[in-house]
């Protein structure tokens, strides 16, 4: 139960927003009880991003409920059900802001029976900030926790040990709990994990120091979010330009779409998949303005020098570095519907801008979420289970493996009968 | 090959785009941008809501990034609940003219008089009874995608939504049985007389908005500014005085200088203290806001912890 946070004269300035540069998405994962909507509070009241008006509304709400202080749980816990169980089941986006930086907070559910939402808050995230509570050391549901965002792609971990206030500030809490987590993970390969002894309810490194960690020299929290860097891997990687929809008039034809990863210039050569015909940009528009070059991430126009049959789900390469062609796949999927996978139904495979028909021809293996094992046992795959399965597509897909293009590397099956958005997939 | 498109002063040079400096409003244009096109790609039957506020002027914009130099692939819509402030109506029209763009437009009072709405009172707010003439224009021309200018920061239900959010045939939204939304792939498969709700702004916040409207030069009804208007007290709302809205006899009757941050049904909706004249000073005002847009100026979301939630359960956008 989060206490109505103090608000600090100290960061008051960061209210006032000057040139946010850029954004970065990042997940929150913990169970209510680990503190995660107290967290959550505290970074959005401490950038003063919650108004007036909520933290009136939630007032009165808490008394209606009978609580003699303000729960922020309140807050990231939109939708009725939510509040009559006191839980958080569905995905809620967050916003808050500093000088530096947008950020979008995925506020995502713990419990066990709710991975698919974690899994759709995780697969938009740059980095998740997973919640620990400092009394009672590395659960299994954190083990979960943090191989769901290592699956989806999460090159930043960051681990607040929440409650320190509890457990008297002590770094030996600290330092143990860091150490059984750095055994946990070391397998990983995680690209970067951070820890961070922090106090929700005090606001002790979440926004500013405090003084009651004086043995900690690390960064806040707010400044482990804002030292991430982004993007620079997705400009460099190989040009993708998967076509959306292609604009006409009487003497104009454009492929748009936006550029998912790589660089793309005007008189640059590119091959078209799956025809592999090639001509060269004669114009490039970002928006409605003309640019000598777009970079990953930007909505794009691209005019070619010969006419070529170019739909939606082709996609534009460079010849020198294409992508796999292939319709047969090897992937790990998350399943995310209540009907059980089923290896007689026709699928509809998303990837991209292309959909094509898709079958699982096998399911090799399921994952187990707390150990990170992988068991043969594959009788049946049910709603929130993760498994390693092949698929045989009526037309080949254009891909990269998940690990390298987050873009290329994943899809969606959609249920054609009930239409459904049934399971994720990565592939590999 | 070549296009005949104005330049716009005050935008980025394309110097500017050919760094790799890209600031957050073109990472949440382009990601609406996106959107706007993946309807394109997969809906039969779009359509566009337009009713001359601000977010959806800026949706407007957004299309023609997405689609110029052809057509907009939808038609615009608004559903006039008959309370909608003049200028904004001028506005409404005027910018569809300019962009040469279809609108079509439903009146709630024709639902009224098929007694399709029915009203407690003639002068009761008709923001709810929208969504009945919404759904009949809905099923009246097919559409399987609407296009909103709601957004995620505007109220709580609306943080939990989907970007492409589906609508049963009753036009009702679940929100218990949303669609996982994975990365950017988005499912806007519907069966006859179902259509999903499409909102390519989800993660814009106000400011956000108002930043846009300055870079892009956007025009805006001129109620967004600062203006003398005739209100009253009321709960602690300034309501605009009209015909609509008359002042009760024990009610004193101010002039005051104000804005609107919303422009609905005139029954609902209030004005604020202001004296924000250009875009700037309302960017600077919304900086230090701190009372939320719906807060500030929407009776009818304050009548219970989820009045929202409620009203989009019944179709509402």
């Amino acid at each position: 139960m989060g206490q109505m946070p103090v608000a600090n004269a100290a960061v008051k300035q960061t209210s006032v927003v000057e040139n946010a540069t850029d954004v970065l998405r990042f997940l929150t994962a913990g169970s209510v009880d680990d503190g995660k909507s107290s967290l959550i509070g505290r970074l959005l009241f401490d950038t003063h991003a919650i108004a007036d008006d909520q933290l009136a509304a939630l007032g009165l709400a808490s008394r209606k409920r009978g609580l003699s202080e303000t729960d922020l749980s309140l807050l990231t816990d939109g939708l009725e059900a939510e509040r009559a169980q006191g839980i958080t089941i569905d995905v809620a986006y967050r916003y808050f802001k500093t000088p530096q930086r947008t950020f979008i907070i995925a506020d995502t559910p713990g419990h066990a029976q709710y991975t698919r939402n974690m899994v759709t808050g995780a697969s938009t995230a740059d980095a998740a900030v997973i919640l620990v509570d400092a009394r009672k050391g590395l659960l299994e549901q954190t083990k979960r926790h943090v191989l769901i965002a290592h699956l989806l792609g999460i090159k930043h971990i960051i681990v607040a040990m929440n409650k320190m206030d509890l457990v008297g500030y002590e770094y030996s809490v600290f330092h143990d709990l860091r150490n059984a987590f750095l055994a946990f993970t070391a397998p990983l390969n995680i690209a970067h994990v951070q820890f961070i002894p922090v106090s929700a309810l005090r606001g002790d490194m979440v926004v500013t120091r405090g003084d009651r960690i004086d043995w900690y020299d690390g960064p806040t929290l707010l400044e482990t979010l804002h030292a991430i860097e982004l993007k620079h891997s997705l400009h460099q990687g190989p040009l993708r330009f998967p076509v959306q929809w292609v604009c006409r008039d009487a003497q104009w034809r454009a492929y748009t779409g936006r550029l998912v990863s790589g660089v793309l210039t005007q008189g640059q050569t590119l091959t078209v998949l799956p025809s592999g015909r090639s001509s060269v940009v004669t114009q490039l528009r970002v928006g409605l303005r003309e640019v000598e070059r777009a970079l990953a991430g930007d909505a794009i126009s691209v005019s070619l020098a010969d006419q070529l049959d170019i739909a939606r789900g082709d996609m534009l390469v460079a010849e020198a570095h294409k992508p796999t062609v292939q319709s047969l796949l090897r992937a790990t999927l998350c399943w995310l519907d209540e009907t059980p996978l089923n290896l007689n139904t026709r699928y509809l495979l998303k990837h991209t801008t292309r959909s094509v028909s898709a079958r699982i021809t096998q399911v090799l293996g399921k994952l187990e979420v707390h150990t990170g094992q992988m068991h043969e046992s594959t009788a049946l795959v049910a709603m929130n289970d993760l498994v390693v399965a092949e698929l045989m597509l009526a037309l080949p897909i254009f891909f990269d493996a998940y690990s390298d293009s987050r873009a290329t590397g994943s899809f969606v099956l959609i249920d054609p009968v009930t239409l459904l958005t049934v399971a994720a997939g990565m592939i590999e | 090959m070549s296009l005949a498109l104005q330049p716009q002063s005050n935008q980025h040079t394309d110097q500017e785009l050919t760094t790799t400096v890209r600031t957050h409003l073109d990472w949440l244009e382009s990601e609406a941008i996106h959107i706007l096109r993946e309807v394109a790609g997969e809906c039969a039957n779009p359509v566009l809501f337009f009713s001359g506020g601000k977010d959806s002027i800026v949706l407007l914009r957004l299309a023609e990034k997405a689609f110029r130099p052809a057509r907009f692939p939808f038609p615009l819509l608004h559903i006039d609940t008959g309370h909608n402030f003049c200028e904004v109506l001028r506005f409404r029209d005027q910018r569809a003219a300019e962009l040469q763009e279809r609108l079509i437009v439903r009146d709630v009072d024709a639902s009224i008089q098929r007694g399709t709405v029915r009203l407690r009172h003639p002068n009761d707010s008709r923001n709810a009874a929208q969504s009945i003439t919404l759904l009949e224009t809905i099923n009246e021309f097919g559409f399987d995608a609407a296009i909103g200018g709601a957004r995620r920061d505007e109220e709580k239900a609306r943080a939990k939504e989907r970007i492409f959010s589906f609508r049963d045939h009753f036009g009702q939204w679940n929100p218990r049985q949303q669609r996982p939304e994975l990365w950017n792939l988005y499912n806007p498969s519907v069966h006859a007389n179902e259509h999903v709700r499409v909102f390519p702004i989800s993660n814009w916040t106000e400011l956000d908005v108002w930043l846009y409207i300055q870079r892009e030069q956007l025009a805006v009804p001129s109620i967004y500014f600062s203006h003398e208007r005739l209100v009253v007290e009321r709960r602690g709302y300034l309501m605009p005085v009209t015909a609509l809205t008359p002042a009760a006899n024990d009610e004193s009757v101010l002039q005051r200088q104000v804005r609107f941050r919303t422009v609905g049904d005139i029954t609902c909706t209030c004005p604020v203290a202001s004296t924000a004249s250009t875009v700037a000073e309302i960017i600077a005002e919304t900086r230090l806001a701190r009372v939320t847009e719906r807060g500030a100026t929407r009776m009818d979301d304050q009548t219970s912890e989820a009045s929202m939630e409620k009203r989009k359960k019944e179709g509402y956008f």
